[in-house]
């Protein structure tokens, strides 16, 4: 058995929608280590494949169309092999769409890996007519050439003896030199042999690799040799420069654009000699189904259908639907995961009596807390589920075709749509977690942390137990024009948000739109369970611990400091209420002291230290605004359920009023992302300043509202 | 100069050039995504709104905003 240490490391390359995925799963089973790439925020899934007995570790690159300097993931990949050298290099090739994926089998030559090339999908090419002679292409390229059909796994084993035999190097492939023509190659020549000489790098096909990125103009290539160099760089520039004039002289248009049109003149010819198409190429399904799918009149309405069905399968399959069987009746998979944290909780209810501080630890601040991250899972896993069919199928890409031009007018994109509905956006109910996860389908950077930014301005489930209750006590008669009004709100605030964050926060031009419409597949079950169950784990290991962290600390600030034991001691002889001393108690912790101290700013928007306790509560979770409320307006405990009694109380509270309920309605919408929604944009968007910015802004965002519509309600005469 | 904005539904050209300077950016990426002198596109439909537009080129389906389609110049079939 060897260790993972000296194992041979197998690289899957290959375009976006080439079957990469499918591959890998196939290669490496349900056993996955999924992490991101140092610094930035590509996922690296790696994995171990056996061949008899030997293993390997494969890890797979991010799906790219080329090697340049584009995007994360084409650096990211390119710099994997450059500088990790894996001893074999996989290139997943879609059979029926040769010529574009060649384009970037070019490159990994250019790079000098040691390719293995898997042409993919080929049941699907020989379907549609085209007969590939894989000799012939194996030897016009000099590497090996497998057909596959990943998601059946055919052909997978061959693929991993050629592979076997490229780290063994047993195989007789000579990767062909790739030839630009001989003015081209002379100046890759001269400039290779002055980087060689620079020592940048020293491998030969590395350098000449240099020189060709040099002469497209590649940044990072540059910066890494000036990193390098020192003295000996400057002629290299200059060098890099004469080249670039020659070229453009001699061709009449750019080094770069000279340099991909060879690229695909060799794809075009490698096509040519190994391609020949038999008989009539048949209009193919995916032709027939964007005919109507994307077609202007039916395409959004087959969107709005969509979207519905997910909304409702999701939030009803995981959470309103009571269908798992259990002893004392049928149960959610929601309500299962309560059950189990209710039970725990009963468990240690022993100790109430004899150790109270105990108690109250673990059961709120470690069951209380790690209870409300599990009860996000099956909602998670379900919505992970369904996007992932959504995804592997290829609709999601039509989404982003049909909606782009509507949502580019607020600054975001196509994409966009999915997190903000997953979030809440049809009117409630949705979460913010997984919303901000799956702006994941979004490959835009700046349009990806907009979209991040604005997800949790939806109404999600957590604030609905709020809206119900504050509605109850203030609104009975107009429940469904409240809750549109705040539909409204919140998508009106989403959308300025988004044009306000591209205006003068995420600024520079909106992120070119050229996006490829792959061809609908029907999505492998082992695929997409593997796709949900790895983000869903991902999310359970990590918001688990912070959200335990936080919660302890959210614990301590309303448990402590005690209140004076004597005086304490007093009160209770003096038969003053449990729920009074539980006031008292909590005006006297740390939380207290905050509501206390926020009250000079707070009063503008109407909210008294008490509300502001609850809302520091809130900072945790939204549900947890109602509960504080609930102890702090002398109730003792009031969970989500109870709250109409809580909402007599308020309504016959003359301190409130129906516009102290709005404003904190439009409050509790708004202000900062609950932490589990927090820590899991300070993972997606790769650091905590834009968690802390979201907080910040959205809290700063939603406290101006609130003034405003609590001083202009005050003017108006309605408080 | 006719660009592929011009261009209605179901019509086909070839590609001229793509304008605008240097490499890096939009350009490359077009030309990485198989926008190269002289390959037949075809317009299958345009979004909704009529923006982007979806092209077939090179044998895959390619969907790209007018604001870049702008830049994009075609001469006709033929």
């Amino acid at each position: 058995m060897s260790s993972p240490a000296d194992r041979a490391r197998v690289a899957i390359a290959g375009n976006p929608n080439a079957g990469k995925t499918s591959l890998f799963n196939r290669l490496t089973g349900a056993i996955q280590q999924v992490s991101n790439y140092p610094g930035v925020t590509v996922e690296r899934k790696e994995g171990t494949a056996r061949l008899d007995g030997r293993a390997f570790t494969v890890v797979d690159l991010p799906g790219t169309y080329s090697l340049t300097a584009y995007s994360q993931e084409e650096i990211v990949a390119r710099n994997f092999v450059i500088d990790d050298k894996p001893e074999a290099v996989i290139d997943v090739v879609d059979a029926s769409n040769l010529e574009r994926n060649l384009y970037l089998t070019i490159q990994l030559l250019e790079l000098g890996a040691p390719l293995v090339l898997a042409l993919n999908m080929i049941d699907v090419a020989r379907k549609r007519g085209f007969q590939i002679d894989i000799g012939r292409m194996a030897a016009l390229l000099g590497v090996p050439v497998v057909a596959t059909v990943a998601h059946r796994g055919e052909g997978v084993r061959e693929l991993l003896e050629a592979c076997a035999a490229c780290v063994d190097r047993t195989g007789d492939g000579r990767p062909r030199p790739i030839s630009y023509g001989p003015e081209i190659d002379a100046q890759i020549d001269d400039l290779a042999a002055s980087v060689r000489r620079a020592g940048a790098h020293a491998d030969p096909a590395a350098a000449r690799w240099a020189a060709i990125k040099l002469i497209e103009g590649d940044p990072e290539v540059r910066a890494r040799l000036g990193a390098a160099g020192g003295a000996v760089v400057a002629p290299i520039l200059e060098a890099v420069d004469r080249s670039i004039q020659a070229i453009e002289k001699r061709f009449d248009d750019d080094a770069a654009t000279v340099i991909a049109e060879r690229r695909y003149g060799i794809a075009a010819g490698i096509v040519k000699e190994c391609v020949t198409l038999t008989g009539q190429a048949r209009q193919d399904m995916t032709d027939q189904i964007d005919t109507i799918v994307c077609n202007r009149a039916a395409g959004p309405l087959i969107l709005v259908a969509v979207v519905a069905a997910l909304f409702f399968c999701v939030f009803k399959v995981s959470d309103e639907w009571a269908w798992i069987p259990w002893p004392g009746g049928w149960l959610s998979p929601t309500g299962l995961m309560e059950w189990l944290f209710e039970a725990l909780s009963g468990a240690v209810a022993g100790l109430r009596a004899s150790a109270p501080m105990l108690h109250s630890l673990i059961d709120d601040a470690v069951i209380g807390g790690v209870g409300g991250v599990m009860s996000f899972v099956p909602l998670i896993l379900t919505m992970f589920l369904f996007v992932a069919v959504l995804e592997d199928s290829g609709y999601i890409a039509r989404v982003a075709f049909l909606l782009d031009r509507v949502l580019r007018a607020f600054g975001l994109q196509g994409k966009s749509i999915l997190a903000l509905i997953v979030a809440g956006g049809l009117g409630g109910g949705g979460c913010a977690v997984p919303g901000v996860m799956a702006t994941r389908t979004l490959r835009e950077e700046k349009d990806r942390l907009i979209t991040m930014l604005v997800t949790p301005f939806m109404n999600c489930g957590a604030k609905m137990p709020v809206y119900a209750m504050l509605i109850a006590a203030f609104f009975p008669d107009h429940r469904t024009a409240m809750m549109l009004l705040l539909w409204a709100i919140s998508w009106s605030v989403t959308l300025m948000a988004a044009l306000a964050l591209r205006k003068w926060i995420l600024r520079g031009e909106q992120t070119p739109f050229v996006m490829e419409l792959p061809p609908y597949h029907v999505p492998t079950l082992r695929g997409v369970a593997l796709h949900a169950w790895e983000r869903t784990w991902m999310y359970m290991k990590k918001a688990g611990t912070i959200i335990l962290a936080v919660n302890i600390l959210l614990w301590a600030l309303m448990y402590f400091p005690a209140p004076d034991r004597a005086q304490h001691e007093a009160r209770v002889a003096a038969g003053q209420s449990e729920a009074s001393l539980e006031t008292m108690r909590l005006s006297h912790s740390f939380a207290g002291r905050i509501g206390q101290a926020l009250e000079p700013v707070s009063q503008y928007a109407g909210f008294d230290w008490r509300t502001n306790v609850a809302l520091v509560g809130g900072f945790a979770a939204k549900e947890i605004v109602i509960g504080v409320l609930g102890t702090v307006y002398s109730m003792g405990e009031v969970s989500a359920e109870e709250s109409q009694s809580l909402s007599g109380r308020l309504a016959a509270d003359p301190q409130w009023s129906r516009l102290r309920a709005l404003t904190l309605m439009i409050f509790v919408m708004l202000y900062a992302p609950c932490f589990v929604t927090m820590t899991v944009i300070r993972r997606e968007s790769g650091s905590w300043k834009w968690a802390l910015f979201s907080t910040a802004y959205s809290t700063t965002i939603a406290f101006a509202l609130a003034v405003c519509v609590y001083q202009a309600g005050r003017a108006l005469g309605w408080g | 100069m006719k660009t592929l904005f011009d261009l209605t539904t179901g019509q086909s050209a070839r590609i001229k050039r793509i304008r605008g300077q240097g490499a890096n950016g939009i350009r490359q990426r077009l030309l990485d995504m198989g926008v190269t002198k002289g390959t037949p596109v075809f317009v299958e439909r345009h979004a909704p709104l009529g923006d982007p537009v979806e092209v077939a080129i090179k044998g895959y389906h390619l969907a790209v905003r007018m604001s870049e389609a702008r830049n994009i110049e075609v001469e006709s079939e033929n």
